[in-house]
């Protein structure tokens, strides 16, 4: 059964919702939550009340580091970073006591925190409002990482990372959270470390995350219509990684593309190119190539930020090249 | 000319609480036509911006200074040449003041070649080095630690300049300014440390999230000086800006001032304003507008009539109106200026 056409934002709400229904271990930490920039928290106040659902001071070191806190005796922290460039506050936290917890403690620690965070630019929030900085969680080894492309993955990711051990970095994507689909009323989870396939094709894989999936779909039809068979797969999770997959698919179409929003150097597309010519490099037919924005900070006049963000005339392009060889 | 009694002597609320009478600056009657003029082009500037935003000629975020404006105008009139400003991300108010081009400022609004950053950074950051204004940030509580720095290197170079670092009642809460606390007055840096207390951080109300809501009192264990201040009476902001900027000169070290005042407008241009009720902000600015009450003294004192000051307005709306016509007609920033300024 579907609760029928609801937004990315609204289906993150119900996952949320559902799990604290469910655990009242799970509590959302955050600034301005009970407003709710976004929406992804709204009316949640009301319904588990203020000792589950707290408006944090702007002092993310310190909330940060108090879930993770709460997270070493069993509670199951849900904390807002507004935007994942705000991580940069909190980032000890993060990177060096949510992540090592466990290993630190030779497995005696267990830290089922979730840090929910926004990503993405589109909308000229400028350039401290606008990264995508999946990497940088994902290059730190014991944080899992989530980057769902649209509403019914979020709320079936989200669900599994409210269950997780964690720690859990979910990032959202602001530009998708008006995004509709078909979400069922009773969410089911679904599992971390595997690829959706979104398209089958045999020319040609293009790994796509987030936001991207979108502009790779579309670029896929018009390519379809020249004849050229793209198959895309949206990663969901870049740790753990379903390397697995994408290798079986590029062992099929002998070509790979990878799109991402974040960055252009030591970054996703990065990664997982050098991961897949290291494991099939005989089944290449030319070289792996990556979309991504340039290496400079996000503009914030729109023409210019429309330039930096990858479009998919900037697909097109690089897939038409690929297809040629080169 | 002294100021009319009934308008220089009413009380702020919190004034009234500590039982003291608030210092207020004597000015001159140029001086309060200044101020007054002052405020006037932030509030005409401000208007200009959200119709400007209402109309999609601005984007992405935009945070209006409305009703907030005797903080900037008294505070950096006690200031001089070489003296250093930093603020966060509500920052056009306190670049007009600092002199900053307004055609410039307005068409980084609109993200132009011709605005102030070359339509690179947007509202939230902007930069007039020669003018003393170093940004304009984007990360809450970050420019708290860059305005320390900035009083570190007026402190190196043995100037007697000072750095005026302003910050939100919500910024208060961030870590980093009461690690800049404690290295500010260990080396008694030349930093006033500025609260613009305007009640709220976003959606958030002041007694939600802090501890202690008297925020003068934050540098206490740090042996530094505080002093809360009616944010609405420029006299007021004037009067403890010059003590404060003499105690910084004079070498003393770092000193902070809470500055009670209020925004009218959203935090930025989406609100969804079920933080407090419309009354709540009608009734501040019926009772305690920082214009209106220069604009009494004025006309009480007979220093201009309201013919006068109704063409001071015509004068300040007309640079608003250049300001905006500049900021539509500033041709869009080449593309290929994406790849410029980004490493030296
Ligand atoms: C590190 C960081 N956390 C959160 C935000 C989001 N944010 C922007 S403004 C703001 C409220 C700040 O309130 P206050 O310091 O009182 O300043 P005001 O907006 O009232 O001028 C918040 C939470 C941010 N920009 N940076
Ligand atoms: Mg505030």
């Amino acid at each position: 059964m579907t609760a029928g056409n609801q937004t990315y934002a609204a289906a993150l709400n119900q996952a949320l919702n559902q799990a604290m229904a469910e655990d009242t271990n799970v509590i959302l930490l955050g600034e301005d939550i009970s407003e709710s920039v976004f929406g992804v928290t709204s009316g949640l106040r009301e319904i588990y009340g203020p000792k589950r659902v707290m408006d944090m001071p702007i002092s993310e070191t310190a909330f940060v580091g108090m879930a993770v806190g709460a997270a070493m005796t069993g509670l199951r922290p849900v904390v807002e970073i507004m935007f994942n460039d705000f991580m940069g506050v909190c980032f000890d936290q993060i990177l060096n006591q949510a992540a090592k917890a466990r290993f630190l403690s030779g497995g005696r620690l267990k830290l089922p925190l979730v840090i929910r965070t926004t990503m993405g630019a589109g909308d000229s929030s400028g350039a401290m409002h606008s990264q995508s900085l999946a990497h940088l969680v994902t290059s730190i080894a014991g944080l899992k990482v989530v980057m769902p492309s649209n509403g019914v993955d979020a709320a079936g990711l989200l669900l599994t990372a409210l269950a997780d051990d964690g720690p859990v970095v979910f990032i959202e994507h602001k530009g998708l959270y008006g995004d509709l689909g078909a979400v069922t009323e009773e969410i089911i989870p679904i599992p971390f470390g595997e690829v959706k396939v979104i398209r089958s094709g045999s020319d040609m894989t293009v790994v796509a995350t987030s936001a991207m999936v979108k502009p790779a779909v579309e670029a896929a039809e018009q390519l379809g219509d020249e004849g050229i068979h793209i198959e895309i797969i949206d990663p969901r999770t870049t740790s753990p990684l379903d390397l697995d997959s994408i290798i079986a698919s590029v062992a099929k179409t002998g070509r790979l593309l990878v799109v991402d929003e974040g960055a252009a150097r030591c970054g996703i597309a990065a990664d997982i190119a050098a991961q897949v010519q290291a494991e099939c490099f005989k089944a290449l037919k030319a070289p792996i190539a990556m979309v991504t924005p340039p290496h400079t900070p996000v503009p914030y006049a729109p023409a210019a930020e429309n330039a930096w963000l990858p479009q998919v005339s900037d697909i097109l392009q690089a897939a038409k090249r690929l297809m040629a060889g080169n | 000319m002294a100021i009319s009694k009934s308008a220089a002597a009413k009380k702020t609320p919190s004034a009234r609480k500590r039982g003291r009478k608030p210092a207020l600056y004597n000015a001159s009657p140029e001086e309060l036509l200044t101020f007054y003029r002052q405020m006037l082009l932030i509030r005409r500037f401000e208007e200009k911006a959200g119709q400007m935003y209402g109309m999609g000629l601005i984007g992405g975020f935009c945070h209006l200074y409305i009703g907030q404006e005797a903080v900037v105008v008294g505070l950096q009139s006690a200031l001089k040449d070489g003296d250093s400003i930093i603020t966060g991300y509500r920052d056009h108010g306190h670049m007009l003041v600092a002199d900053c081009c307004p055609k410039a400022v307005m068409a980084e609004l609109t993200g132009r070649s011709g605005g102030i950053s070359q339509g690179k950074g947007g509202s939230m950051h902007m930069f007039d080095v020669e003018k003393g204004f170093y940004g304009g940030h984007g990360i809450v509580g970050a420019q708290v630690s860059l305005g320390t720095g900035l009083a570190f290197a007026h402190h190196y170079r043995g100037n007697d300049n000072v750095s005026m670092a302003y910050f939100g009642d919500g910024a208060a809460n961030q870590g980093q300014v009461y690690e800049s606390f404690n290295m500010a007055k260990l080396w008694n840096l030349p930093v006033i440390y500025v609260i613009e207390n305007n009640q709220y951080a976003m959606g958030t109300a002041i007694k939600r999230a802090s501890s202690e809501v008297e925020l003068y009192k934050r540098g206490e264990s740090f042996q530094i000086p505080g002093k809360q201040v009616d944010g609405m009476n420029v006299l007021a902001v004037k009067a403890a800006a010059d003590e404060a900027v003499a105690h910084c000169r004079a070498g003393k070290g770092p000193i902070i001032l809470e500055l009670k005042t209020y925004r009218y407008r959203g935090h930025s241009m989406s609100d969804p304003a079920k933080y407090r009720s419309k009354e709540e902000v009608q009734k501040i600015r019926s009772e305690q507008d920082a214009l209106e009450l220069v604009k009494a003294m004025i006309l009480n004192g007979g220093m201009q009539d309201e013919a006068e000051l109704k063409a001071m307005d015509k004068e300040v709306k007309a640079i608003v109106a250049e300001a905006a016509e500049y900021a539509q007609n500033s041709p869009e920033p080449d593309l290929a200026e994406l790849y410029t300024d980004v490493e030296a």
